[in-house]
């Protein structure tokens, strides 16, 4: 019976195919929208979720910062290297610290030139980031104690500068006064979460950055990580109450230095794109509201039109809740359609989206089954109120209707 | 026991609105129809013989009076209940044809086999069992645009018949036909009449079509006029 009356229902919905299918457009849209948003939400917080494990586990960056107060703005306390070795000395729990000083240059090899940063840092830099090396070595203990000017290259300035040349022991020129020889090659690492290219940089040991470049001995910030993911909040708070103590602020004053760990960003990121996808997902939702209502408009028209068609099957001996569930079957079978059509889009869509804009396309089954139950839900209650209509029929009325 | 006579009118009255504007469709009328029957019910319109139709159709119920279809008062029966009546006992021809669009003859027939819960099989050869007796055997697949007038109204018959129900309705069968068609489709009615024992009720203001039942009531006013045995019977 119900088989008899889907093929029935899907016959009725194909003889006025252009006609079912603007009526379900409400609902091809809604889900459409529903599955490109719930799928491009997940795929940004998968990737987010990446870059940030990419950029070193149980991270932390330790910055200067001038909380905001009345008066003359006072003027930054920068870190210096004592810093650094305050926290290798005196928290416990910390694999490596890298204190680093960033400065924007020109490097020249032959008639190449690049406009890249100059990270001025330690070894430990590569064990904080997790950052292997391509090619070539790490700094040696004489050339960073000694603040010699080698230096490692990030993949894109190799690629800008050298091309496919080999640059180890090469001497690139970097702005007007200084140089350095390539002892090293860093491994590609892509993009950041925030759209950087973490590959443009070259690094070089801190001592040299500060003596030829910047000439001061500032550390403009302190990277470190964490033996364990639960070490990284007692690790903050022991860097926080020595750092208190080693500035000079007294009870009651503010920190004026800054203390983030990855973690905190990435759960800002994952709730900040649940917010939107809910966000946007409550709009959808509206779109398959006004699509049941134009699924009910439409069926309340065929209702209408086939009064007599009802009046015979009244009249040969349907019951009130067969003609009953002939429409709504009608209704459910013309959402569920349009649902399923609306996933497919949804779904293309996303993923066309996902691979223009670089992330990751997920598929999960369970936002195709909610949508597509959502439209069912929407077919039924939208249905039921015209198939009501249709099963109070008079068959007398219903058959002498022209 | 006998049997209860299939159809018997009690003093079975219609009114239509109330007060002034009251009509009365039916005026007390009793009657009795037998199983094997042929019946002509004749009148002018507004004689009252389309209200008694749709009552004896169970599609509608008397405002007084009963309405025994085999010894059941069918005015004491719900909405649901005249609705199994009808698929269980009653087959419909209607003036009109009234066959469902863009669907085949066959599936026309299974229809009323569709709402008794006949499994596709059986639905399939009733439906073209019927079809072979009102001599459409090979226009099964055809669907109603395909189809005649006339035919068309052999398909209705076909799929009145095809239940096998105790007495069949036919409310001005040969209204939209020329008359060789409403010969043809009135000796088919015979046809089925006097092979297979079909009891039928014939509506029609056609003399000559009234001529081929056995027995035709007029009406008149809402009141039987007259009650009479035709030369068919007796044959």
């Amino acid at each position: 019976m119900i088989w008899t009356t889907l093929q029935l229902a899907w016959r009725e919905l194909r003889a006025n195919l252009l006609r079912s299918l603007l009526t379900t457009l409400g609902i091809i849209v809604g889900v459409a929208a529903v599955v490109t948003v719930v799928t491009l939400g997940q795929g940004l917080t998968m990737k987010v979720t990446a870059d940030i494990a990419s950029m070193g586990r149980n991270l932390l960056f330790v910055v200067p910062f001038t909380p905001q107060r009345a008066g003359p703005a006072t003027p930054q306390t920068p870190f210096k290297m004592d810093d650094a070795h305050a926290i290798e000395r005196e928290v416990q729990g910390v694999l490596a610290v890298a204190p680093s000083t960033i400065t924007q240059t020109q490097a020249v090899y032959a008639s190449n030139s690049w406009q890249v940063a100059i990270t001025g840092t330690t070894n430990a830099f590569l064990i904080v980031r997790e950052w292997g090396l391509a090619m070539g070595r790490p700094f040696s203990d004489s050339e960073a104690r000694g603040g010699r000017a080698v230096c490692i290259l990030g993949q894109t300035p190799r690629k800008e500068l050298f091309g496919q040349q080999n640059p180890l022991g090469a001497s690139i020129r970097l702005g007007q006064t200084a140089s350095c020889e390539v002892v090293g090659v860093l491994a590609a690492k892509g993009q950041s979460t925030f759209g950087q290219d973490q590959d443009d940089t070259i690094l070089m040991p801190i001592l040299a950055v500060q003596r030829r470049m910047t000439g001061n001995d500032n550390v403009q910030q302190i990277q470190l990580s964490a033996v364990s993911a639960a070490q990284v909040k007692p690790v903050q708070e022991a860097i926080a109450v020595l750092f208190r103590e080693r500035r000079r602020i007294r009870v009651g004053e503010q920190d004026n230095f800054f203390i983030r760990d990855l973690q905190s960003i990435s759960s800002l990121v994952d709730s900040t794109a649940a917010l939107l996808t809910a966000g946007l997902s409550a709009v959808a939702a509206i779109s398959l509201l006004v699509g049941g209502i134009g699924i009910m408009n439409i069926m309340l028209v065929s209702v209408t039109e086939r009064t007599r068609e009802i009046g015979i099957r009244l009249a040969i001996g349907a019951l009130e809740r067969d003609v009953l569930l002939q429409f709504l079957i009608e209704a459910v079978l013309l959402s569920c359609v349009g649902g399923l059509i609306g996933a497919g889009i949804g779904l293309a869509g996303s993923a066309g989206i996902a691979y223009a804009i670089g992330v990751p396309f997920v598929l999960s089954l369970w936002v195709v089954v909610v949508a597509f139950a959502f439209s069912a839900a929407v077919g039924i209650v939208f249905g039921f109120f015209p198939a009501r209509r249709a099963a109070g029929l008079d068959p007398i009325e219903a058959l002498r209707y022209e | 026991m006998a049997q209860a006579p299939l159809i018997r009118f009690d003093k079975v009255s219609k009114i239509y609105g109330k007060g002034e504007t009251e009509v009365r469709a039916l005026d007390g009328v009793s009657l009795q129809i037998d199983d094997g029957e042929f019946v002509a019910i004749m009148g002018p319109s507004g004689s009252g013989k389309s209200t008694s139709m749709n009552i004896l159709g169970c599609l509608d119920t008397p405002t007084s009076g009963q309405y025994y279809f085999r010894g059941v008062d069918v005015g004491t029966l719900s909405r649901s209940q005249r609705a199994l009546l009808r698929r269980n006992y009653i087959g419909f021809v209607f003036q009109g044809f009234n066959l469902l669009k863009r669907t085949t003859a066959r599936e026309n027939l299974e229809l009323p086999l569709i709402y008794r819960g006949e499994p596709a099989a059986a639905r399939r050869t009733q439906a073209l069992k019927a079809l072979d007796l009102v001599g459409l055997g090979d226009r099964a697949n055809h669907t109603s645009s395909e189809l005649s007038g006339g035919q068309q109204q052999r398909v209705a018959i076909a799929r009145a018949l095809v239940t096998e129900p105790a007495v069949i309705f036919a409310d001005e069968p040969t209204g939209n036909l020329d008359s060789s068609r409403s010969h043809e489709i009135m000796k088919l009615l015979v046809d089925l009449n006097e092979r297979r024992q079909m009891t039928i009720v014939l509506v029609t203001h056609e003399e000559d079509i009234a001529a081929y039942a056995k027995r035709q009531i007029r009406f008149r006013d809402g009141k039987i006029a007259s009650d009479t045995l035709t030369q068919k019977a007796a044959e």
